[in-house]
């Protein structure tokens, strides 16, 4: 029942999303749109949309896989410095290629995105406490570390401006042509269906995981690439998108339980329709300007987390 | 004593650091040369002073050797200050806003801010550290997310005004700042010192303190108005540097191996100044001013940070 | 002589003292028994100011604590809270020295020297004097700490759990010591213990709390009694007369 209602509730926002916009193309005049409506519908709004709900799930999807595989619900992409080496990969194949397309900065910033995921978890592992807040801790830390990095180059080529812009993920760039790379994250998520039992054991230890007869380190490294990829593709084309990993698959959790079949799915469907509302209020608040998502979705996050976390570690 | 033999050791190696720094790389037009980094001079070992003083005492009144003022968010509310500054005045901020009243509009909002957070930091006493910690650096993300988006709307030339802030510098201090600054720090740190000896007994830990007859709330108030305006004046003098604090205090600790304040301050002040004149010396003749010392003070700060999570979790 | 009248401590919704009065005896050593989480603990917290109180009233030598300066209280009353071991770098003398800080603000005086020294040699810990604590074992450390509370040289010492994590032979050490205090040096004691036989053999009261409150009271002779012991921790015990000294037997 729940779930038919999120799914009316993405198909009615997907609409909506199409005809919010600085062209003002009204619901009413659906069966008589000219011919500049229908080029802006299907240059800009539809890959917009479509851009949207990747990202959207894409993201809340990452965010459970890491939560599965390292048991610990506050772990994230935000919170493990998977996104701050996206930022580094894309920062380095600008200063080593300059010039250099889209390729050059995927597969630099994959690269060092999973290098980065691989040596938290590596750093995690070894520590004793595993408790809910002190991860998180730590890989937000690992996140500033990284950062520093990367702004250490920056400044040297004179960069911090251009790198403040990835900085906030911002889909009002996208139009057909220079989003189609995201693509590459529809595969990851069912993949990641496929997956999710086995992330699950994973979790549950290496030994465990090893007497069920699973190859725990190959799951691992799996789920890191899943993340890595999704991740390097958002960042690229849309920007970055903080704490949305972080915080749907803790609401979800916090209505609807743990069970990882029933809940992956929901955290898709509520981790889009977040996203798709954040993009509207982007795009609505300050019009005809519009405030870049990645900063409407960390302030709402962050608050949203902010309260979790101040909920979540009363039980702790 | 061994910990005067530290503390003598560091200040000949500080004035090893002044002498390299004062008389290296001159050039020919030393007159010009010489009392620009005399100034300069001066106004690190102010602020290095300041960092270090405040560092080690906020560690003692808030029980632990992980927190300081800038993990707490105190940097990214300066960002917000004067993204908010330049988004206001805009391209006129310099003119609108001379340098003393953006240094006391920022003192002073920094101030409250952090008497807030302090209060925050005490009043939930139960909560464990760990979970400061995470709030704090969330709320450092919020401003920062924040400032961002000013910083998007203000155009790249005003962004250049931005990013200068964004940077901890010592080369823009202002010749009239400095002087008020330097009486206020030099004041704060003597009427501070008075309470070491208390300080001393609150590292024992509150119920020890108590039952030794510190009035545990007094002192911790007190202390908690001196940092506040120690690191707010030294943030505004020259931007976000504070997360210098973290590593200066620990190592103090490490290398006097004594807990009583007085020794322990004095380290770290000149632990402090060596690193800050040190690292300036380098920023400006090794990268050639291609970087800046809070680069290095993150990078460095960071991975020692980690480190110290890591031990703190073993204990 | 310490008077606690009607005080009561809650925290929220949950009871923790509820309307408690007694009056600790000079001189004497008292043991509070009792289960966990009945607010022993607390109590000793309440009476030397850690923690504040709802209602109620207490007194020390005739003056309501809360009217004491913090420096004067302290020169009357330490407390030594359970496992309360900073994690700092101190040789055994400097910590022992702290005990000092009420009388002379941390400037030792010579007669604080002496003081200082008395209670190293008192508990011990002469040949360890420049070790670092953090260097030390548990029984070690806990003495360290009693003698910086001796140093501090209070008629009134609280002691909270003193016997966690030491083992028997430092447990009896201890105790053994604190007799001394209250025989030869008129210190007034009160003391959390969890072992009844450490009471049985050590105290000269008992108060034993159940639910928030002082239920029974007495030279320890008296609380000893089977019919008491039920009542206060919920199982059998059955007791033994040792050579003058009463024993309770309730492991089986």
């Amino acid at each position: 029942m729940i779930r038919i209602l999120l799914v009316l509730m993405l198909l009615i926002l997907s609409f909506l999303s199409l005809f919010v916009g600085v062209k003002d193309i009204s619901i009413f005049d659906i069966h008589q749109l000219d011919k500049d409506e229908l080029l802006v519908i299907f240059v800009s709004r539809i890959p917009r949309m479509v851009a949207v709900l990747i990202a959207g799930v894409g993201m809340s999807i990452s965010g459970l896989i890491v939560q599965q595989i390292s048991l610990n619900k506050f772990v994230s992409p935000t919170t493990m410095g998977t996104l701050d080496a996206c930022k580094m990969g894309i920062l380095f194949s600008m200063i080593l290629f300059p010039g250099s397309g889209m390729i050059t900065k995927m597969v630099l910033s994959f690269v060092i995105a999973l290098a980065a995921s691989m040596l938290f978890l590596n750093i995690s592992s070894k520590i004793k406490m595993r408790s809910l807040i002190f991860i998180p801790l730590v890989g937000i830390v690992f996140g500033n570390i990284l950062s520093a990095i990367s702004t250490f180059f920056a400044y040297k080529y004179n960069l911090v401006q251009n790198m403040e812009g990835w900085l906030i993920g911002d889909f009002s760039a996208i139009i057909k042509g220079n989003y189609e790379v995201l693509y590459l994250g529809i595969p990851i998520v069912f993949m990641s269906y496929l997956y999710a039992n086995k992330f699950t054991i994973v979790g549950l230890g290496h030994e465990t995981a090893t007497s069920l007869g699973l190859n725990a380190k190959r799951v691992t490294y799996l789920g890191l690439g899943f993340v890595a990829i999704t991740s390097t593709v958002v960042v690229l084309t849309a920007g970055v998108i903080p704490f949305l990993g972080l915080i749907v698959p803790n609401i979800v959790s916090l209505i609807f339980g743990d069970n990882l079949k029933k809940t992956i799915g929901l955290t898709a469907l509520i981790g889009a329709i977040f996203l798709l509302i954040c993009d509207l209020i982007s795009r609505t608040l300050i019009a005809p300007y519009e405030i870049p998502i990645g900063l409407t979705v960390s302030i709402i996050g962050g608050i949203i987390f902010l309260v979790l976390i101040l909920k979540r570690a009363k039980h702790v | 004593m061994f910990k005067h033999k530290i503390i003598t050791i560091l200040l000949v190696a500080l004035l090893i650091c002044i002498g390299i720094y004062m008389f290296t790389f001159t050039g020919v037009n030393l007159d010009y040369v010489l009392p620009r980094r005399g100034f300069k001079i001066i106004a690190m070992i102010l602020i290095s002073f300041a960092i270090g003083y405040s560092s080690v005492v906020f560690q003692t009144i808030s029980a632990n050797r992980i927190l300081t003022p800038s993990i707490m968010g105190f940097d990214s509310f300066y960002l917000l200050i004067q993204s908010t500054l330049v988004f206001i005045y805009g391209d006129k901020t310099f003119q609108v806003l001379n340098a003393e009243s953006n240094f006391a509009i920022s003192v002073g909002l920094m101030i409250l801010f952090s008497l807030a957070m302090y209060y925050l930091v005490f009043k939930r006493e139960s909560k464990s550290m760990y979970l400061l910690l995470l709030v704090g650096m969330l709320i450092g993300t919020l401003f920062r997310s924040i400032s961002s988006f000013i910083v998007m709307l203000i155009d790249p030339n005003e962004f250049m005004i931005f990013q200068a802030a964004m940077f901890a510098s010592f080369d823009k201090i202002n010749v009239n700042l400095l002087t008020i600054s330097s009486v206020v720090l030099i004041g704060a740190m003597i009427f501070g010192a008075r309470y070491f000896r208390q300080l001393d007994v609150m590292n024992l830990g509150r119920e020890n303190a108590i039952s030794l007859g510190v009035d545990y709330h007094k002192v911790i108030r007190v202390n908690l108005m001196i940092i506040s305006v120690m690191v707010a004046i030294s943030t505004a003098l020259v931007g976000p540097i504070t997360f210098l604090g973290i590593l200066v205090a620990n190592l103090a600790y490490e290398l006097v191996k004594s807990s009583k304040h007085i020794y322990i301050v004095i380290t770290c002040c000149l632990l402090t100044a060596v690193t800050v004149i040190g690292g300036q010396y380098l920023v400006e003749h090794l990268f050639n001013m291609s970087t800046t010392i809070s680069i290095i003070i993150n990078f460095v700060g960071g991975i020692y940070f980690i480190y110290l999570l890591l031990r703190s979790n073993k204990g | 002589m310490i008077q606690v009248k009607n005080v009561s401590k809650k925290y929220g919704e949950k009871n923790i003292l509820d309307n408690v009065s007694v009056t600790f005896p000079k001189g004497k050593i008292t043991c509070l028994v009792g289960g966990n989480g009945t607010g022993k603990s607390t109590l000793l917290s309440i009476i030397s100011r850690l923690v504040s109180r709802d209602q109620g009233e207490i007194n020390l030598v005739n003056q309501e604590i809360v009217n004491f300066k913090n420096r004067d209280f302290a020169k009357r009353l330490s407390i030594l809270k359970q496992a309360n071991h900073p994690n700092v770098r101190l040789t055994v003398k400097e910590l022992v020295a702290f005990g000092r800080f009420p009388h002379s603000q941390g400037r030792l005086t010579h007669q604080d020297q002496e003081k200082i020294q008395e209670s190293l040699v008192f508990m011990g810990l002469v040949d360890i004097q420049d070790q670092y604590i953090d260097e030390l074992s548990g029984g070690q450390k806990q003495r360290t700490f009693l003698a910086m509370v001796l140093a501090q040289d209070t008629d009134y010492i609280l002691l909270d759990e003193p016997l966690n994590n030491l083992d028997m032979k430092h447990s009896v050490e201890i105790m053994k010591i604190l007799r001394v205090l209250a025989d030869e040096y008129g210190k007034t004691i009160i003391i959390v213990v969890h072992d009844i036989n450490y009471a049985s053999s050590y105290a000269d009261y008992i108060a034993a709390v159940k639910d928030h409150k002082i239920i029974h009271f007495g030279p320890t002779d008296e609380i000893i009694r089977e019919d008491i012991m039920k009542e206060v921790f919920d199982i059998d015990m059955t007791i033994v007369d040792n050579c003058n000294n009463k024993v309770c037997i309730y492991f089986k």
